[in-house]
């Protein structure tokens, strides 16, 4: 996973709330096996409207997606990761996320900044009011920048930890093999397997 | 100071805890799918890694398959392949699979139920949102990504950050007519998508203690479209009633032990929750969706709302957005809109119970002219099952769609979708933009209204049909 400090481009406002995963990757998209290649399912419903944010010329090269609340819910698909990922996003900024949507962005390293809604309408209006500004996302000292505005944002130590050295989730639980064997030492023997018959 | 249930089976899987880092918890069931772990295996191969405990993974075919001609080739070639990955990565990793055509075969949350492998207090989890279905039988079970399905698969654990607990108190009897689908629909409207954003729920109450498992797990199956990952129910004689005997439950002296443990998982009285919510069952109706999230529910006696009822910008926006998508107008009576599709099936609601109360409406009816009924059975078992019972005459004899298992007009993945433009009444989860086909709209429903709603060819529920 790659390091994630801090990162500055240009930000898009998305004034919807309830940004499901199915609108951020259609399930279409879904039935590819790959791990790459999804920015052209990334909203893709929505990109056929001409009028959608993403289809303006100066939020056409966006890279942090300031949406309403609520931002990533419905399925699990980390598919909706990798498409704004691929799409060029770096970053999200909102005020509530889903939860595995948020769990999964950490995983990949997406940057999910949890700034109040009063911060979002501020975010909006300065981007609105000047399309193409640049927003800094700075996880280290977990800021957002705009202009003259600058908002904190929310995000776990650990996770802030684990993206800014860009590390592999398997190998630090692996860390843990002992204990991992140990437990399944003493696990009930009424516990189910899958096995047949 | 007492515990809730949800925090004895969390304590229960902690491998290692340190400070300033998440628990590191064991996985008793790994169920998988076809369209989240084709990447989480490459990365295995990527790796040099195995899959740690096969003997605690699943795999299952279900939301690409087609259902009908299931002795065919599937024809979209898309599909196919993920199909063809997932059978190549069970085959290379030594992993039991339930492929197209197996006697055992289904969609992931019904399947594991019916055999018997969920159970009170495990942890399970599968690259699938609605993997809360399984908190039903008192497990933590939740939905996960790709990466994490690929962390399972690797070490058989997860590192989770602790999560908050909220009861959901359903109090009083639920009046007849009223289903588990009429409750899940009312919370969610009640506490909105986000309102279990960080918690665990707990379903407790008269009315849930009442409830089959298999309307327990319609209530757990939807807690993730009120933004919990996880909710739960403690088990029960019913629980136990409903495990014993299945080919994957336990046996004999070790039955004996596990219900011993299963009895001890139950909320302690001195045990405090992080938030409460209390909803009286004796006023709940049966309910339905007019938007394009699950929280955007009402009762069916109700009308259309207007986006000068929100109390902020954010929730117009919505409403006005909403009602554009659907095509509705503010006012029109719920009752009075048309559908042109009835879906019964789904994880939510395709179990033998589900079929069985939708055949009940059904019988000595029929299908309203220009309305399509699909009726899928959530697994090839449910399909035998609800054959012995007659139900599948009852389908055709009403000029429904009866066919074989699968997550089907759900999720717009395999051949069944709503076409644009069209408007559905749904026993799915989702009402989504597009979520049944691209340009689909969907109204939610239990399989009471959806039946009733075939009938009648508009919103209606059985009682509407009397008289």
């Amino acid at each position: 996973m790659e390091k994630f400090v801090s990162f500055t481009g240009v930000a898009a406002p998305l004034r919807r709330s309830n940004v499901d995963t199915d609108q951020i990757v259609p399930a279409e998209y879904l039935k590819r096996v790959t791990r790459t290649g999804f920015a052209d399912g990334c909203f893709a419903s929505w990109r056929k409207d001409p009028g959608f944010v993403l289809n303006q010329p100066a939020y056409r090269e966006a890279q942090v997606l300031v949406a309403g609340p609520d931002f990533g819910t419905g399925s699990s698909r980390e598919h909706a990761v990798w498409a704004l990922q691929d799409y060029g996003f770096k970053a999200v900024i909102s005020s509530r996320f889903a939860d595995i949507f948020r769990g999964n962005s950490a995983k990949t390293g997406l940057v999910t900044a949890i700034v109040e809604q009063d911060g979002i309408e501020q975010l909006w209006k300065l981007i609105e009011a000047n399309p193409g500004v640049a927003v800094t996302v700075d996880l280290e000292h977990r800021v957002v920048r705009c202009e003259s505005v600058t908002l904190p944002f929310e995000i776990d130590d650990y996770t802030r930890w684990r993206l800014m050295e860009g590390l592999d989730d398997i190998g630090l639980s692996l860390r843990h093999a002992d204990a991992i064997d140990a437990y399944e030492a003493r696990r009930p023997a009424f516990k189910p397997t899958t096995l047949a018959g | 100071m007492g515990r809730t249930l949800a925090e004895k089976v969390w304590d229960d899987h902690v491998v290692a805890r340190a400070e300033g880092e998440p628990d590191l918890l064991f996985i008793d069931l790994h169920l998988v799918h076809e369209v989240t772990s084709p990447q989480a295996f490459d990365g295995l191969r990527a790796a040099g890694r195995g899959v740690r405990r096969p003997d605690l993974t699943l795999v299952t075919e279900d939301h690409n398959i087609p259902t009908i001609d299931i002795d065919r080739p599937i024809a979209d070639p898309v599909s196919a392949e993920q199909v063809r990955v997932v059978r190549r990565n069970a085959e290379e990793f030594g992993l039991r699979i339930f492929s197209m055509g197996d006697r055992e075969n289904g969609i992931v949350h019904v399947v594991g139920p019916q055999l018997g492998l969920t159970q009170p207090g495990m942890t399970v989890v599968c690259g699938d949102s609605h993997t809360s279905t399984h908190g039903a039988f008192g497990a933590l079970a939740f939905g996960i990504g790709t990466s994490e399905v690929e962390h399972v698969l690797a070490t058989q654990t997860l590192p989770l950050k602790p999560f908050k607990t909220m009861a959901i108190n359903v109090e009083g009897a639920l009046p007849a007519g009223v289903t588990a689908k009429d409750v899940i629909l009312a919370i969610i409207a009640k506490i909105g998508t986000g309102g279990g954003q960080g918690y665990v729920l707990e379903y407790r109450g008269e009315a849930i203690r009442s409830l089959s498992m298999e309307g327990r797990m319609t209530i757990c199956n939807m807690s993730i479209e009120a933004g919990a990952r996880a909710g739960m129910i403690a088990p029960d004689e019913t629980t136990f009633a409903y495990l014993k005997d299945r080919p994957h439950a336990p046996k004999g002296a070790d039955w004996d032990a596990a219900v011993a443990y299963w009895r001890t998982l139950v909320t302690d009285d001195d045990a405090t929750f992080d938030a409460e919510v209390t909803i009286d069952a004796t006023t709940l109706t049966p309910y339905v969706t007019w938007g394009t999230n699950p929280g955007q529910g009402l009762p069916l006696s109700a009308s259309v709302p207007s986006p000068a009822d929100a109390t902020d910008e954010v929730a117009k926006v919505a409403i006005e957005r909403a009602l554009d998508y659907m095509g509705l107008t503010p006012g029109t009576p719920l009752r009075d809109i048309n559908v042109d599709m009835v879906f019964v099936g789904s994880c939510t609601n395709g179990r033998i119970e589900d079929l069985r109360a939708a055949a009940d409406v059904l019988r000595g009816r029929h299908v309203a002219d220009g309305v399509h009924m699909l009726v899928v059975p959530g697994s090839v078992k449910v399909r035998e099952q609800a054959i012995a019972e007659g139900l599948d005459q009852v389908f055709v004899d009403a000029g429904a769609d009866w066919r074989y298992a699968g997550c089907s007009m759900c999720l717009a993945m395999n051949p069944d979708k709503v076409p644009s433009g069209k408007r559905a009444a749904s026993t799915s989860n989702r009402n989504f933009e597009g979520r049944q086909g691209p340009g689909s709209r969907t109204h939610l429903v239990s399989p009471q209204v959806a039946a009733a709603t075939a009938v009648a060819g508009h919103l209606a529920s059985p009682a509407d049909l009397e008289g």
